[in-house]
């Protein structure tokens, strides 16, 4: 009886302490924020992490042109494995940040849940959406069918054979729209210059085969093909490998793949998707109350979120020239780009 | 139609390389009794190992064979954990792949100023030279000179298994160790050094594809095929040509799924891609019949116990 009562009176002490000590750190909270008004923003990167060359570096650059231009404080958190995302992004949180990026589709479940959870804490996700409808979270996503437009352009204006191909990675809505948007872009250059350039589209299957990225290029350069593009993540590393052993020319994704690979000396251009300049402006947004929370935003071409790589000295300086007018012309929506089967049909008719 | 046989050929040949070194680890590894599930894991050390030192030497031999130290180099900690400790060698296995991406990209980060894939690194020759054939329909068939190698090395495995004494030793320690022992075999010896050659020949296995398929290493360049060269073991008996026919054989129906995509066929590419895994499958019941392992494969072996 003794024993039971001494229990219950723990318990209730426990209890007490416990609830004050959750008001002390709410309050803690309030007035730190107070006391220090600077920003912090964290990242988490999914597994490629924060060097990976392509999306997670991007938005590190993104971040640090952040802490350059306003001052903020900015840091990151590398995952190891798919398994981390969920800690690191509460390790996010813990670190007191004001808004909390998670880059790349793999972790959209992860800070979907995250937000879920946090509902004092802003997040904001690159190339995934908002499924919750929660309204501290951000969505963002890309117009890739604009860049691979351009680089489509541009692969109609260099084939000389009158075949160009595609390589993707598996096909999902996403790459689809590289696929469509760059097979609307061979279209655009045919009818503008009177060519007949067929287009050649193959699926991997994988994003990380690089044997099978090579085994699909090679027969499309033995098809004829002459210039080829991809979307296909580390199959595509197959893809530019075979472009090079062949001579035949290549485009590369998300970053300025001619740039990085200077070795290779057959990448003319890359469709980028400009993680950078996205995350300065979502970010900005956000903390300033302009981006509201509990959406999708969707960037393409008229927020320069979107292009194609400065890298072009292989490329003559009219078909550059030319590409860059059919950016402005996406931009200006004078031309709309296709990004499903239903629209490139529909667009090619219209031509 | 020609055009594409040969392509078919060269593909087949290209995707099974990596593989036939993988393959080889397992048979050498499984045939003295010590079961090899660190494959990958070695694979991806070999990766990293001969894109970088081909990279900071210049020479894409030496990049090769620092591949195959470094696989023989991690292959030692399962050596020292499966032999000599008689440690669970499935649960070694398991720690050398969980170890292998993780020290594989500290390397990288370490030698490349923090990136997660190695720059653009000389490349091993193709048979003919890099422009041999080129332009020509045959010019799939100037394979990379590691698809010879792995064939060579392949013969050389069957020679030095069946037709040496020392091959007759692994053999002997790989069915019942006790009896090897008692005919004066060190057991412990000839289980060392065949761990330390299949870590060699998985690093081989590594570096024939970041510095033959590809010329770079990426962290998605070594994905699954250690897994694949172990299926390749089984499927080919514990023998150095049916592990080499079964590579062969997965590397053969993904260059169908290859050629059979796109172009004038449509079939959905998430049909073919099962291919390469249904007809090893189908193969495996209808032609294969049983594969039994060697005898003491995967049991330690603690000298004196019965």
């Amino acid at each position: 009886m003794f024993d039971a009562k001494m229990t219950r009176r723990t318990f209730a002490t426990t209890m007490g302490v416990g609830a004050l000590a959750a008001l002390a750190g709410c309050g803690g909270g309030a007035s730190e924020d107070a006391g220090n008004d600077t920003v912090k923003v964290e990242m988490v990167t999914d597994v490629g992490g924060v060097n990976d060359q392509s999306f997670n570096q991007l938005a590190w650059a993104g971040m640090q042109q952040l802490a350059d231009d306003n001052g903020w404080d900015v840091s990151y958190i590398e995952s190891k494995q798919n398994s981390d995302y969920a800690t690191n992004l509460d390790k996010a949180v813990d670190d007191g940040s004001d808004l909390v990026w998670g880059v790349g589709f793999m972790m959209g479940e992860a800070v979907n849940n995250a937000a879920d959870q946090n509902p004092d804490v802003r997040f904001a996700i690159i190339d995934s959406t908002n499924d919750t409808g929660a309204e501290n979270l951000t969505g963002v996503l890309f117009n890739a069918q604009e860049p691979s437009f351009v680089v489509g352009y541009i692969a109609g204006r260099m084939s000389e054979s009158g075949k160009v191909g595609f390589i993707g990675g598996e096909p999902s809505e996403t790459i689809q729209q590289f696929e469509f948007g760059y097979y609307g872009g061979i279209e655009y250059a045919n009818k503008e210059q009177g060519k007949s350039v067929a287009y050649q589209g193959q699926y991997a299957e994988s994003f990380t085969d690089a044997a099978k990225g090579k085994s699909i290029a090679q027969k499309m350069i033995k098809d004829g093909c002459d210039v080829l593009f991809h979307a296909a993540g580390g199959s595509g590393v197959g893809m530019l490998e075979a472009c090079n052993e062949a001579g035949v020319w290549s485009i590369g994704v998300d970053s300025d793949q001619a740039a990085l690979f200077p070795d290779y000396t057959t990448i003319i251009s890359s469709a980028l998707k400009k993680v950078d300049e996205a995350v300065v402006n979502v970010s900005n947004g956000i903390i300033d109350g302009s981006i509201a929370g509990g959406e999708n935003i969707v960037l393409g071409a008229a927020e320069d979120a979107v292009g194609i790589a400065p890298t072009h000295d292989k490329l003559p300086d009219d078909i550059y020239e030319a590409a860059l007018e059919i950016f402005e012309k996406i931009k200006s929506g004078e031309i709309v780009v296709p990004d499903t089967k239903e629209t490139l049909d529909e667009f090619v008719a219209s031509l | 139609m020609f055009e594409n046989l040969i392509l078919l050929i060269g593909i087949t040949l290209m995707y099974s390389t990596p593989l036939v070194f993988g393959g080889l680890a397992g048979v050498i590894s499984e045939r003295s009794g010590v079961t090899n599930i660190g494959i990958e894991g070695m694979m991806v050390i070999g990766a990293v190992a001969g894109a970088s030192a081909s990279y900071f030497s210049g020479n894409p031999w030496i990049g090769f064979l620092a591949a195959g130290a470094c696989g023989a180099l991690i292959a030692l900690l399962h050596a020292v954990a499966s032999v000599s400790f008689a440690a669970d060698q499935t649960i070694s296995g398991v720690a050398i792949n969980m170890l292998a991406p993780g020290l594989a990209l500290f390397a990288c980060r370490r030698f490349f100023d923090g990136a997660a894939m190695s720059p653009i690194a000389p490349k091993l020759p193709k048979i003919l030279g890099e422009k041999g054939l080129a332009g020509t329909a045959y010019s799939s068939l100037n394979v990379n000179v590691t698809t010879v190698l792995a064939l060579l090395f392949t013969v050389a495995m069957w020679f030095v298994l069946y037709k040496t004494k020392w091959g007759l030793r692994v053999r002997a320690v790989g069915e019942h160790p006790a009896a090897a022992d008692t005919l004066g075999i060190d057991v412990y010896k000839v289980r060392y050094v065949c761990v330390l050659l299949s870590g060699m020949f998985a690093g081989f296995g590594g570096a024939s594809m970041t510095i033959a398929i590809i010329s770079q290493f990426t962290q998605t360049a070594i994905s699954g095929h250690g897994f694949i060269a172990m299926a390749a073991v089984i499927f080919g008996k514990w023998t150095p040509f049916g592990a080499y026919g079964a590579c062969l054989l997965f590397g053969f129906t993904q260059a169908l799924v290859v050629m059979l995509g796109g172009g004038d066929f449509v079939i959905p590419s998430q049909i073919l891609s099962m291919l390469p895994y249904a007809m090893t499958i189908i193969v495996l019941i209808l032609f294969v019949g049983r594969s039994v392992a060697p005898k003491a494969d995967g049991v330690p072996y603690v000298k004196g116990s019965r």
